[in-house]
This record gives structure tokens, sequence and C-alpha cells, in this order.
């Protein structure tokens, strides 16, 4: 466990991404088998233990801490892991020395919700406090130490040089602690087997295109869904619905796992249907999709009604073919694979799947043009495609770009602030911001519309917490009430009609887009104004 | 007639001795200041009559290039102030100079104690405690959660570092004014005898600091260092610059941060920091909690910092006590 907590700390201060993979790199090296499986499976959040929770941590802390002071330090310290690690009292006695990751491992895992009070108790009193803030970020499966998945495979693909496509495509059929992936990778063994399982393939993904100038001829064009990134796998009469994580997500939209039938890994959009909530058929665009506020509806459900299916059902508009009936179309330039998927969708169910349309644009300008004109709401941008590029796992220079569509903007007046946790952690750094519900000359209020917490740069950030700090009318446990003074102009991609906010409006992805300290509050914008932005 | 203190009165902009008219660490220009320590929250300029250590009156003349109005001071010495109030400046441990105030006025006693800590020092004489009726308290560190380890630890840390990447240098952000010169004091006490490179910013302080008496070994200046010179070395800054333009010219600094806000995962990475150092001047929770114990006074005012959970303490402990909302002193990179 010393040299997982060293191996995490160092993580935890480490900026450069070189010396990041260094170090994990090197600790997969030395470690032995499993104890560096299994912290493999800690860092790309592998590892789950149900009788461990953030309120557990609480519960065993606040038996040992008074409850006020252990709130003020979670408050302060934006991270309930690292302060338990920090306020944990030391053991009085002797205790046995710290345990091997395999061992925590092993011990978590035999936690009950009845046991883990003692337990868990135990375990921590055999670490110092950088294993203790170890241990709980491997047992509660967060670590949120920036360090991404994809960033540990980098590092395991570095580690024993091998490729990183590979050790992405054979992951997805492992378990903690990998041991056929280190075989393979470390010892020189046969690869595991991946042909017979619906495993996920890694998404290609794009880069903005920002100020990038690209040459038309060499791209094409097609529309950005404004859905969720979804792959669908068939393998031996089973079909699976991935998310862009890579979780099977197959449960919570039924019928479209329900319709495929044919062997394929396919790329697309999951969608809902509605063409009366999104713009019309034909045109430039392509129609039948609502919003992604009907889409939301269907999200993060387990079981899904009948009523849902039918007043929300989804479909998928398909980018890509990966593999179809055994032949892996990957390696192949876009145009062949476009070909390949043009000639298998009209095999496919016409009311779940339909194949994204490619924009006729034949230089930067007119497709700027065409992607201005473009209404409909289910669109959030084009993506521009290298007509040569492979599909390849992740963002590579010059295949894919994105160039999403401009966000709206809007002026509000800041009204609560929250601390935040992680990087923003003991600043007050989650906003929530109003705009005013009438003339504010005339006694009209401000009704809070959203919050934000990212947006602003760190210089700021500084700023806009001392800013808090002294306009603070009124506190509610951590939250501040400003004197609302300050005004922010937020994007945000779209606002849609909300009946669980007071405001009646709910707005996608609003950030801090500048601080307006010039402009007086009154002058800030009217609820009106955002609510003319709605697009449901 | 009971005892309640109305001659002395917290205002947001420092603590005001009534009768004398005086305050002490006042935010602004007043005729007659008291000044507990040289850190430029506490010691403006500006101030009629300063009175202070003589330590802490030449890092005011350092910083502000004059000296008019300068009352010193000695530790344990006792001065007479108007309308009947005595005042004796006490170690207070936390920088070169600093003390803590104990004024009596009509049989009452008050101690300020300005900004403290506990642990051993070599740059200045330890913190007394000293009996009195409402002890004023700092509360920087007022969380559980800050709990300073043994600089030992801390320097073990810098020099295990250095030994690591030999061609790297080690640029240590530290306070101009007593961290950076502790630092190097514990250092050379750690047999760290290879000269220490400084930012100019520090310069001035640490030739004062060997002036009274704190021998800080070979000190040299960054922008005399010939090119190559500073691989394997350590280098120390005002924390300002260690993501500023002017680190650019060392070879790949392992950027470390010494202060108290370093046990906390978050703030190091707000900072930047690669190598957190949990050095700091103040006291830590523990240091805080046993100080109002040992000295035992009748009531705490509890001020500056993280007051909320120091008052939650005292109450837990049937301790009578107070927050004051003093403004402008937060210590950000201690």
């Amino acid at each position: 466990m010393e040299a997982f907590a060293a191996l995490v700390d160092a993580l935890v201060y480490t900026r450069s991404r070189n010396a990041k993979l260094a170090k994990i790199a090197a600790y997969l090296r030395e470690t032995p088998d499993p104890d560096r499986g299994w912290a493999l499976a800690a860092l790309t959040d592998g590892l789950d233990f149900p009788a461990v929770k953030s309120s557990t941590i609480r519960g065993l802390l606040t038996e040992r801490v008074d409850p006020v002071l252990y709130a003020l330090s979670r408050d302060y310290v934006g991270d309930t892991a690292e302060t338990a690690s920090l306020l944990w009292p030391e053991p009085i006695g002797q205790v046995a020395p710290p345990p091997t990751v395999s061992e925590a491992v092993a011990a978590l895992s035999a936690m009950t919700r009845a046991s883990v009070a003692i337990d868990l108790a135990h375990l921590l009193d055999r670490l110092d406090d950088s294993g203790r803030y170890a241990l709980l970020k491997l047992a509660t499966g967060a670590m949120r130490i920036g360090i991404s998945a994809r960033l540990a495979k980098v590092a395991f693909a570095q580690a024993f040089a091998v490729g990183i496509d590979d050790v992405e495509e054979y992951w997805h059929g492992q378990t903690a602690p990998y041991a056929p992936l280190f075989d393979w990778a470390a010892n020189g063994a046969a690869p595991p087997d991946t042909e017979a399982l619906p495993l996920f393939r890694p998404f290609m993904l794009a880069h903005p295109l920002d100020e990038t100038v690209i040459d038309m001829a060499e791209y094409t064009a097609e529309w950005k869904w404004d859905g969720i990134r979804v792959q669908i796998v068939h393998v031996n009469g089973e079909t699976r619905v991935y998310s862009r994580s890579g979780d099977d997500i197959s449960g919570t939209f039924p019928e479209i796992a329900g319709a495929m039938q044919i062997p394929c890994v396919l790329d697309g959009e999951l969608l809902v249907r509605g063409s009366h909530q999104g713009g019309a058929a034909g045109g430039d665009t392509q129609g039948g999709a609502a919003s992604f506020n009907a889409l939301q509806q269907r999200l993060g459900r387990k079981t899904v009604s009948k009523a849902m299916l039918s007043e929300y059902p989804a479909f998928v508009r398909l980018y890509d073919l990966l593999i179809a009936e055994g032949e892996d179309w990957r390696p192949h330039a876009w145009e062949q694979r476009r070909a390949a998927l043009e000639a298998f969708v009209p095999r496919l169910d016409p009311a779940r799947f339909d194949i994204s349309g490619v924009i006729p644009a034949t230089s930067l300008d007119e497709l700027a043009e065409i992607r201005s004109r473009a209404r409909d709401e289910a669109i959030e941008g084009v993506m521009l495609k290298r007509r040569d590029s492979p599909y390849v796992a992740g963002r590579r220079a010059g295949l894919w770009y994105k160039w999403k569509r401009d966000p709206l903007l809007i002026d509000c007046v800041l009204m609560y602030a929250q601390r935040g946790s992680g990087k923003r952690s003991s600043f007050y750094s989650d906003f929530t911001f109003g705009c005013w519900n009438g003339d504010p000359d005339a006694g009209a209020e401000l009704l809070p519309v959203g919050k934000a917490y990212f947006g602003f740069t760190d210089e700021e950030l500084k700023w806009l917490d001392q800013h808090i700090r002294t306009h603070t009318l009124a506190r509610f446990g951590p939250v501040r009430e400003t004197d609302k003074s300050l005004v922010f102009e937020v994007a945000f991609d779209s606002v849609h009609t909300s009946k669980r906010h007071k405001s009646g409006v709910a707005m996608r992805f609003p950030r801090i887009s500048r601080i307006r300290r010039d402009k007086p509050a009154h002058e800030a914008d009217r609820l009106d104004a955002l609510k003319a932005l709605i697009s449901d | 007639m009971p005892a309640d203190f109305s001659w002395i009165r917290p205002e947001p902009w420092g603590i005001h001795v009534v009768p004398a008219d005086a305050w002490i660490d006042p935010a602004r220009p007043v005729e007659r200041a008291l000044v507990t320590h040289g850190h430029a929250d506490h010691a403006r300029g500006g101030h009629g009559q300063t009175v202070a250590t003589p330590a802490t009156l030449a890092i005011m003349k350092l910083r502000y290039q004059t000296d008019a109005g300068a009352t010193p001071v000695e530790y344990g010495e006792t001065i007479a102030l108007p309308g009947d109030i005595k005042a004796t400046y006490l170690p207070a441990g936390h920088v070169l100079g600093s003390a803590q105030i104990l004024l009596e006025h009509a049989g009452e006693r008050v101690i300020v104690t300005g900004d403290y800590k506990r642990r051993a020092d070599p740059t200045c004489p330890p913190f007394e405690v000293t009996k009195c009726d409402v002890f004023i308290t700092e509360a920087t560190f007022g969380l559980p959660v800050f709990r300073h380890p043994p600089i030992g630890e801390e320097i073990a840390k810098l020099l295990g570092a250095l030994a690591e990447e030999p061609e790297r240098c080690v640029l240590v952000g530290a306070y101009a004014l007593g961290k950076a010169q502790r630092v190097i004091a514990e250092l050379r006490a750690a047999g760290h005898s290879a000269p220490i490179y400084l930012h100019g910013a520090m310069e001035k302080m640490c030739r004062l600091y060997e002036e009274f008496g704190v021998p800080l070994g070979d000190l040299r200046l960054v922008a005399d260092a010939p090119k190559g010179a500073l691989a394997g070395q350590i280098v120390v800054s005002p924390p300002s610059a260690l993501n500023d333009r002017w680190s650019r010219r060392l070879p790949d600094p392992i950027t470390a941060m010494a202060s108290g806000w370093m046990r906390v995962r978050g703030r190091a990475r707000q900072r930047m920091v690669e190598l957190p150092l949990v050095i700091s001047d103040h006291a830590d929770w523990d240091e805080l909690t046993r100080t109002i114990e040992e000295v035992n006074p009748a009531e705490s005012w509890i001020t500056h910092g993280r007051e909320e959970a120091l008052l939650r303490w005292c109450q837990l402990h049937q301790r009578k006590a107070r927050s004051l909302a003093l403004v402008g002193y937060e210590d950000e990179d201690d």
C-alpha cells in the first residue's frame, strides 16, 4: 500500500502528462501481481466495494470527531476521503503493519454493511495519512486525481512497450486484477480472445476545429447531432449498447438492443424521435430528432416504462461502421467505410436506425453558411472527417474535427456561491446566478436560472473568491448568499422549459464566459430574454 | 465592578485600546499603533507613532524607508501609555521580532497574540505562555485537519528530492519575511552547507536577519549565478515568483512551497506545487487548542482565520469564547 500511496500522491502533484505516464509505468513494472492489477483497476475506476460509501466514511469520522468540526473541515478541504485521512486519530498501542494493495482489496471486498464500520477502521489504523487517503480513494472507487482511464492505459502500454490500440481492445473483456492482460504485455503470452464477446471498441474522437484551416477537398462534413454517442455491438445473438465511456446502457434502451440482428459494431448518435419538437425533415438538415431535453427523459433509467418507450422512442443515427459480419473495417479509409455503411443500413429496422447525412460543402465558408442556417435544435454543430482516415481510438491530430455552433449568451447576476471540490477546493467556485423577473427598478426580483463552476481563469477564481467573501449577505450551511452586485456573461448551448425550477427554465452547459465588473446588476438580462431563446 | 473589558474594542480594521487611543496592527494609518510583527498585513506604514520590538521596527524601516515615530520596546519590557494602560511585549515565536502584546488596565489583563507558533524556530525566541483574562488569539490554521508535521521531516523531504534529481534544482516558494530564513536556517542545521540561491526580493531581509544574529550561511543571488551553476541547488523565492516568468531561467525546477496550506492537496495543486512542504510559522490546530488550555483565560477572542472551528472547540470544552470580524489579515502564503 505504501508504494501505491506514494504513486497516488506523486500523481496528485505532477503536472506534466509525460511525467505522470512515467510514474505509472514505473509502478506497473516494479510492482508484483496482483497488486499492480488492483492498482490499475483503481486508477481506471474499475473497482467497486458496495459496502464502502462516502456516507460510511462520514459515519466513521463523526463517531471519532465532533460532527461540527468534521463538517467545517470537510467544507474547507472539499474531499471526504482527504478530510478523513487528515482527521483520523492515530491509533493507540501496537497495530499491524500496512496492508498490501491485494490485502486491502480482499478486506474491502469482504466487508458488509454490518462489518464495515469496524473492519474499515482497522485498515485505516494500519496506515499513515497518505496511506489512508489512497485507501479511501480506492475504496470509494473515485480517485479523481486527474488520471483518466485512457492515461492509465497509455502508461500500461508504455510500461511494457505494447500498442495502445491493442491495450484498449483487450481491456474490455477483462476484469481486475487483469492477470491475462499483464501476462500478455509483461510476459509475452497470447493476447486475450475478444472475437466472441460483445466488447466495447474505443471510440474515434475529434479535436475542436478552432482556428485550424482545412482543405474541404480532403474532408467530408456531417452534422454533429445533439444526442449521446453510442456504439452498437452484436455478437452471437447478443446486442450491447455502449455509451461514450464504455458503459453498457442496453437496459436503458431495450428497443435499440432488440432491433439489431446482424453481427456488427456500429458508431452513431442515440436520439429521440419527435419531429414535433425538432426541425422538419428535409431541407438542409435531417429531421425527425427531438432536442436533447427529450432524450434526457430517457437517460439514467434502469427500467423503462411502456409510456416512456412510446412517448420518447429512441433511434440511432449512424456515423460509422467498425466491424460487419466478421470483417474489420477500421483500417480502411472513411470513404470505404461510408460506402459499406450505406450498403449496410438498408438491412436494418428503419424505425431504429438511419444514417447521418453528408453535408455537400466544397469550402469552409460554404459550410459555415450552411451551419449558420441550420435551425434544427438536434444539431450541435458539424463534424469534419478526413476522407482517407482509418477508424482509430481516441483523438488523433488532423483526422477528425468538430465545429460546434456558437454558444448563446446572457447576462446574469451572481446570487449564491459554494466552495468547490478538487482543483477548486476551498475556493468559492460553484456559482448560482439569476435573471430579473421584471423591471429591477420597479421592484422585480432575481430568480436563479442556472449554476456554473467553470469558464474562469485561476486569477479570476481568486478574485471571485475574494469578492464573495467580502460581499456575503447570509450563510446557509456551506452556501453564501451574495449582495447580488456582480454580473456574469454566461455562455450556454441551449435553454429548455423546466418544471423543476422556479424560473421555469433550465440551461444546458452553462459556463462563465466573462465577468462583467463594468455592468451594474440592474442592467443584467430579464427572464423574458432567456425564455425567448427556449428551444424545446 | 464586573470585568467587561469595555476599554478594548475590536473594530474591523484593528483592535482599539480606547483609553490610550492606540490601535493594535491597524489596517489604516493611525496616531498611535502597537505592532505585533513585521508582516505587511499587520505592520502598515504611515502611523504617527509605532510601538514595536527593535527587529520589527527594522523590518518596517526596510519596507517603508522611514522610521519616523518608531518607539522600540524589548521583549519583557513594559511601557506606559496614556489612559493608565500598560503594554508589555512578549515573544510570540512567529518570526524575527514577533511579539504578543499584554495590555493591563484597571486590574484586567488582555493578551493580543498577533500571529504565533509553539514550535522551536532558530530565528526567533519561543512563545511565552502568560496568564491573562482575555486571550485574543489568531486562528489561521484553526481547523483540525491542520497538523504541521515536525519540520525535520519536511527538510528531509526537500533534501531527498534534491539528491534524487541532481540535474534539476529545487525552487522553494517561501514568504520573504520569516519563512525563507527559517527554512534556510533549518537546512543549515540539517548539514546542508552548499550555497543557497535567492530571488532578488529576499536578499535584504536575509541580511537583516544576519544583522540580528541569525546566521544563514553562503547565500547568493540567482541573478549572479553563472549558467549551469544552479543544477542540484536550492533556490528560494517568494511564492508569487514560483510560476512567474522569473523561474524560467532555472534548470527544470522542482516547484516546492513551504506553507501550512500544503497540508491540503487541493491547495498545493492550485499553486501548481510538485513538492509540498508543510512548514508554517502559525500555530496548528493542536498548538492553538493547547495554548488556550495552558493560558487558561476567562475568555478567548478568536480572530483572522477559521474562527468557527476554534469557537466550536471552546464551546465543547466549556470555555467562553467569541469571534472577532477583523478584515485584511489573510495569510494566503504562509
